[in-house]
């Protein structure tokens, strides 16, 4: 059953399309990342089921309403964390977790949030006197306060140090636990592929890849990567010729070949019929960065841009 | 009241007390303005040119409006448009709460602490310098109600429109000389020669401050004054509400 379902939504601002025919559906309780490179419609599709924007074409429903119409009953929903919101300069964060724990019926303990996000020490600091990771940080709690059926996460981790993280990615696996629906914007592999049931790849307003994030990687040109160091010179123009290879690099006196199980077995079977031993050998699985790279031709982004 | 309308308002409030700047403008100013000029002995005699007034009796409803224009003028419009700018107002559209709460809030905060200043106009008025009190108070108070409503509807448009605090600053210093002029700050405008009083009392300051001055008479307000500020009210609400910018 979905929960939501995104059927050809288009959107533009002016003459550039943000969003161009995006399908989507993610399923109650799972955990979607959404990844793509910057401009690519991410935080376009997010406002969408938020509600904050009304889709230019196509539908958006969320557990059978519509996000833009059904403003009131969404919001009860929904917990969302958006990459571009503020809250009050002179407002504490104590005040802050007050304030939107009042917005909802049954709300968490706000301080008990703040501790686990570890901005116990902050409680009384003003808003505009936060890091951008307690910002951050606050940005989280508050969009987690009201026990959200679903939750929207738009970069999550964006601007956290490798701790606040943790914290974070428990705090959501925790939501997943009591049956949240979470959608999350991520730039991180590490994230995607430690929190996310399923990714969905965006790019150009549209969704190229929608998968697990082991069968993302399965997808990769080249899922196995084989490394090892000749005992003899070997004509790396033959190796191209191996079933399933798709790279083969020379560093130094090691040779690296990109390919997938079969090119592994191929290649050790051609340096065995010539008497040459590999040494060092190492085979490693192509890794989510090698996946979104080849999927997207992009860049991977590692920390915030 | 819906409850989280009724948390952002107090929590609205606590912040509003945390602004030392537009709390003096507003509530403490207008008073010392009344102590200064009443401070100066010729200004508490009574003067031919203002039919036997005294300058310190014209000068209580003109520190009133100076508080109402602060205080809708120079003050909320920043806020409002801080809160857009900042996207405090997204942030609470992603909520069950309601950004118009948070808006709401400022009239209703702005209102309020002019009222607190008008008494406190009044009463040091009354006391230190034998100001009467106003003759009629019910036109009295129906005047100044009207012309804050008429201030605070203005000072919606500006904070609406503005992209940005610091241009709502700018648009607000430029709408509070003439409106501070037409209600007389510089001259009363019962003393203004005849053309310029006829096209000031056009004006929601001039307007009000000649309603007040009735009303403190013991007159009832002409309706050309009343009339004047609803007009005011409803055109700027109306403009507020049109062209108010969430994003």
């Amino acid at each position: 059953m979905s929960i939501i379902q995104i059927r050809g939504l288009r959107m533009t601002y002016g003459t550039k399309v943000a969003v161009d025919g995006l399908d989507l559906e993610v399923a109650e309780g799972e955990i979607l990342g959404i990844l793509g490179p910057n401009g690519a419609g991410k935080t376009t599709t997010v406002e969408c089921i938020a509600g904050l924007r009304r889709p230019g074409e196509g539908s958006v429903q969320v557990a059978g309403l519509d996000p833009y119409v059904d403003r009131t009953a969404i919001t009860r929903l929904m917990g969302v964390q958006l990459q571009q919101a503020g809250l009050q300069a002179k407002l504490t964060v104590r005040e802050a977790l007050e304030l939107y724990a009042s917005f909802h019926d049954d709300p968490r303990d706000g301080l008990e949030l703040a501790e686990r996000l570890g901005l116990s020490g902050s409680i009384d600091v003003r808003y505009a006197k936060l890091s951008g990771g307690q910002q951050q940080r606050l940005a989280i709690a508050l969009a987690l306060i009201g026990r959200p059926r679903i939750a929207l996460l738009d970069e999550l981790s964006t601007g956290l140090d490798p701790r606040s993280r943790r914290d974070v990615w428990g705090l959501v696996e925790e939501a997943r636990e009591a049956g949240a629906t979470v959608i999350l914007v991520t730039h991180l592999m590490e994230e995607a592929h430690r929190l996310c049931d399923r990714l969905a790849l965006i790019d150009h307003g549209r969704i190229t890849a929608i998968d697990t994030p082991e069968g993302l990687v399965a997808r990769s040109a080249a899922p196995t990567i084989m490394a090892f160091t000749p005992s003899e010179p070997v004509d790396t123009s033959v190796l191209w010729d191996l079933t399933g290879v798709t790279d083969v690099r020379r560093h130094g006196d090691r040779i690296e070949l990109a390919g997938d199980d079969d090119s592994v077995t191929a290649a050790l079977g051609w340096l065995a019929r010539h008497d040459v031993r590999a040494g060092r050998l190492r085979v490693t699985e192509s890794t989510l960065d090698d996946a979104y790279l080849d999927l997207t031709g992009e860049p991977v982004l590692t920390e915030e841009n | 009241m819906s409850s989280p309308a009724r948390t952002i308002l107090r929590t609205e409030s606590k912040l509003f007390l945390r602004e030392p700047g537009s709390m003096f403008w507003i509530m403490a100013f207008p008073t010392l303005l009344v102590v200064i000029l009443g401070s100066i002995p010729s200004f508490r005699d009574p003067s031919k040119d203002l039919d036997g007034a005294r300058v310190i009796d014209l000068y209580v409803p003109i520190s009133i409006l100076l508080s109402a224009i602060m205080a809708s003028i120079q003050s909320m419009p920043g806020v409002m448009a801080g809160y857009r700018e900042q996207r405090v107002l997204r942030r609470v559209a992603t909520t069950p709460a309601r950004p118009i709460d948070l808006l709401a809030a400022q009239y209703v905060l702005h209102g309020a602490a002019v009222v607190v200043s008008a008494i406190l106009v009044l009463l040091v008025g009354r006391v230190a310098f034998d100001v009467k009190s106003p003759g009629s108070a019910g036109a009295y108070v129906l005047v100044l109600a009207l012309a804050l409503a008429a201030c605070l509807a203005i000072g919606g448009v500006i904070g609406g429109v503005s992209p940005t605090a610091r241009i709502s600053t700018a648009i607000g210093t430029l709408v509070f000389f003439p409106m501070m002029f037409t209600a007389g700050l510089w001259a009363p405008v019962q003393t203004m020669p005849h053309g310029l009083r006829t096209v000031v009392e056009l004006t929601p300051g001039g307007a009000a401050a000649r309603g007040l001055d009735q009303a403190a008479l013991g007159h009832w307000p002409s309706a050309h004054f009343l009339l004047v500020l609803v007009v005011w009210t409803v055109v700027a609400a109306g403009a507020a509400a049109r062209y108010f910018r969430w994003e």
